[in-house]
């Protein structure tokens, strides 16, 4: 990673994606539908927790995720001599 | 005051508001109208993205959807979110950097080819119009129902507002009005969300309270899980959707969403690539605040509904019943003729024996969804001017969607028809020209379909989204990560994607080619989850052809390796 070519930057980019976009299908795809119902064993309060994910922690999550790609993807930029 | 004179006073206020801003930010070039000049902040630009997107259905329909599917519902709330996690890490960013206007300007240029642009203009068009004639209709809806005019009346004072502020300031004037309808809708739908889940939980936050303890002591989801198992219905946190049919239509709604022109257009507007990617995600943050509040009132809605009228004497129910029997949403037929009102889930058939025990003979009530949202202040005894403000909330809703839908029309025919296509020597002038006069028929034809509603508008948005995420979605992200997508593959990708939900569509949401019963549903995916089968065949015949046919020309793999690359994004720009 020590020559900052396009391509070390567009590698790097590919992987942040694919850890993030692998969080994005686990919390909604496989915690909200897939595990539904063993998650739903589980509760927290009064929410059985595959529902909540279904219906509530999904949505943080992909807030969380859009806010942590800007602030890699800044770094990132700023590393590789990309900052506007 | 009464209901009638607040709803005056607050519509007339956020009215004379938007006009006011259309009035302040005039567009003087077609950079201005298409992208508002590409000067806006990320943090106006992801207020304006939360209005464009939240439609009349999402702020009026969208709660009482999910009260009545239960965990079902699910497929809204992650299906119309998770689509900004897609356009904030593999749209936006790139689309901004690339900098041009509209989505076939993206789809023309990569795939060096006026068909392939010819082919998203249409998409872009089918799209937009099935959205906005949905949009219109909500307008008039919510004129005829708090304002006690007819609905074409409704339709028309809406035409009249967002013909003003979208012809005369194209995309500048609409972000602007945007961030104001932004504030007036989320205000509008959280303030009686909060009053209801502190009377009924205690609890300040709607997204805790729904999964607290009501009155009695007992969690408010279990007690809502045992009224549904003592009327026949599934348990409210089971669903009865089959588990994979779920999973299409979540992927078909998230990458429709990351698909639908009018949403990915407003990336055009910001400075720089990074404003691109920040603003996708003050977006999806202000959208989550509406998405996680909507499956609490859900809740909240279901829970006081059934305990409000089930086995009550109808003589001794709350006004408010009365006041939307009137309307028509709300009807409710003595099928036993013992004076109560009976609401259970008649359909099913092992319930069958336990309802004959009891006397009933058949569900008596009938609720249309829409009353979920725009009665509850009524159900809960608020005041008359929270009331009120639910009808300048949703006009706001629909407001901003239909003018942000009007754009993109106006913009696909005067830039990628009339300029691209038809007279590439049109003066900057002409060409502004033409799209307010594209800004002006939209807005007519629009009302026209607001006053006269083709009946298949609910089923079309399936085909809305379906076509987004079969035509548009894989095209463009295939267009960035692959430099050896060529204009064959595109072309071909996008053609078998179309055609092949076009058809699935209308064999089983019209029932026009043979059979249209559910168990002949392919791999039991539904219609409105079939956009995301779309989408895989769209990528393997992409893949497939464009390994068969010559790479592209090297200028545009280097425009691929241009657009990775954030800096330089420079201004939006015409040639």
């Amino acid at each position: 990673m020590d020559n900052k070519t396009p391509q070390a930057y567009w590698k790097r980019n590919l992987s942040y994606l694919t850890i993030l976009m692998g969080i994005w299908f686990l919390v909604s795809y496989v915690f909200g539908i897939l595990l539904v119902d063993q998650l739903n064993a589980i509760r927290i309060g009064g929410f059985k927790l595959g529902f909540w994910f279904a219906q509530q922690g999904s949505i943080y999550v992909f807030v969380i995720l859009i806010f942590v790609y800007v602030r890699l993807m800044n770094k990132l930029d700023k590393e590789f001599g990309h900052h506007e | 005051m009464d209901i009638l004179t607040w709803t005056y006073i607050l519509v007339g206020a956020t009215f004379a508001l938007y006009i006011g801003i259309a009035i302040w930010s005039r567009a003087g070039s077609t950079k201005d109208f298409y992208v508002a000049g590409g000067g806006v902040s990320p943090l106006a630009n992801g207020l304006a993205t939360a209005a464009d997107w939240m439609s009349a259905a999402s702020f009026i329909s969208m709660a009482g959807l999910i009260s009545f599917m239960g965990y079902d519902g699910s497929v809204y709330l992650m299906g119309w979110t998770g689509g900004y996690v897609l356009l904030a890490l593999l749209l936006a960013p790139y689309l901004r950097k690339f900098g041009k206007f509209t989505v076939p300007d993206f789809i023309g240029d990569r795939y060096y080819s006026n068909t392939a642009r010819t082919v998203a203009v249409i998409c872009a068009l089918f799209v937009s119009f099935t959205y906005v004639a949905g949009q219109m209709r909500g307008v008039g809806v919510v004129f005829s129902r708090f304002l006690e005019v007819e609905v074409e009346t409704g339709v028309i004072i809406g035409m009249v507002i967002v013909f003003f502020y979208a012809v005369l300031g194209g995309m500048k004037g609409i972000t602007y009005t945007q961030v104001a309808q932004y504030c007036v809708l989320i205000f509008a739908f959280m303030v009686p969300a909060i009053f209801i889940s502190i009377q009924m939980t205690g609890n300040i936050f709607p997204q805790l309270g729904f999964g607290s303890t009501g009155a009695e002591g007992t969690y408010l989801l279990d007690k809502l899980d045992g009224l549904h198992q003592e009327l026949g219905f599934a348990a409210y946190t089971d669903g009865s959707k089959g588990m994979f049919d779920v999973f299409c239509i979540t992927a078909a709604l998230m990458i429709g969403t990351a698909g639908l022109p009018h949403v990915i257009v407003r990336f055009f507007t910001v400075p720089k690539v990074r404003d691109a990617r920040k603003s996708a995600g003050y977006a999806l943050l202000f959208i989550a605040i509406l998405y996680t509040t909507a499956p609490a009132i859900a809740v909240f809605a279901r829970t006081n509904l059934i305990e409000t009228v089930n086995d009550q004497e109808y003589a001794t129910l709350p006004q408010w019943v009365e006041n939307w029997e009137q309307t028509g949403l709300l009807a409710w037929e003595d099928k036993n003729g013992d004076g109560k009102v009976q609401y259970y889930n008649d359909k099913n058939v092992d319930f069958e024996a336990i309802a004959a025990e009891k006397g009933w003979n058949g569900n008596e009530l009938s609720v249309d969804r829409d009353i979920m949202v725009l009665a509850n202040p009524e159900i809960a005894q608020l005041p008359n001017w929270v009331i009120a403000l639910i009808g300048a909330g949703g006009l706001a809703a629909a407001l901003s969607t239909a003018a942000g839908l009007l754009l993109v029309i106006s913009t696909s025919v005067a830039h990628d028809l009339f300029k691209k296509q038809i007279k590439p020597d049109i003066s900057e002038k002409g060409e502004l020209i033409a799209a307010r006069i594209a800004a002006a028929a939209a807005v007519v034809v629009a009302g026209y379909f607001g006053i006269n509603p083709p009946d298949y508008v609910a089923a079309v948005v399936a085909l809305a989204f379906g076509l987004a995420a079969a035509s548009f979605f894989p095209a463009i992200v295939m267009g960035i990560f692959s430099k050896r997508m060529n204009k064959q593959g595109a072309i071909a990708g996008m053609i078998t994607g179309l055609l092949i939900t076009i058809f699935y569509i209308l064999k089983f949401k019209f029932g026009l080619i043979g059979s249209d019963s559910p168990e002949d549903w392919w791999f039991g995916v539904s219609p409105e989850g079939f956009g995301a089968i779309g989408m895989v065949v769209n990528f393997i015949v992409s893949i497939t052809v464009s390994k068969m046919t010559s790479p592209p020309p090297q200028d545009v793999q280097e425009m691929v390796e241009e657009i990775r690359i954030p800096s330089g994004a420079g201004e939006a720009h015409d040639h």
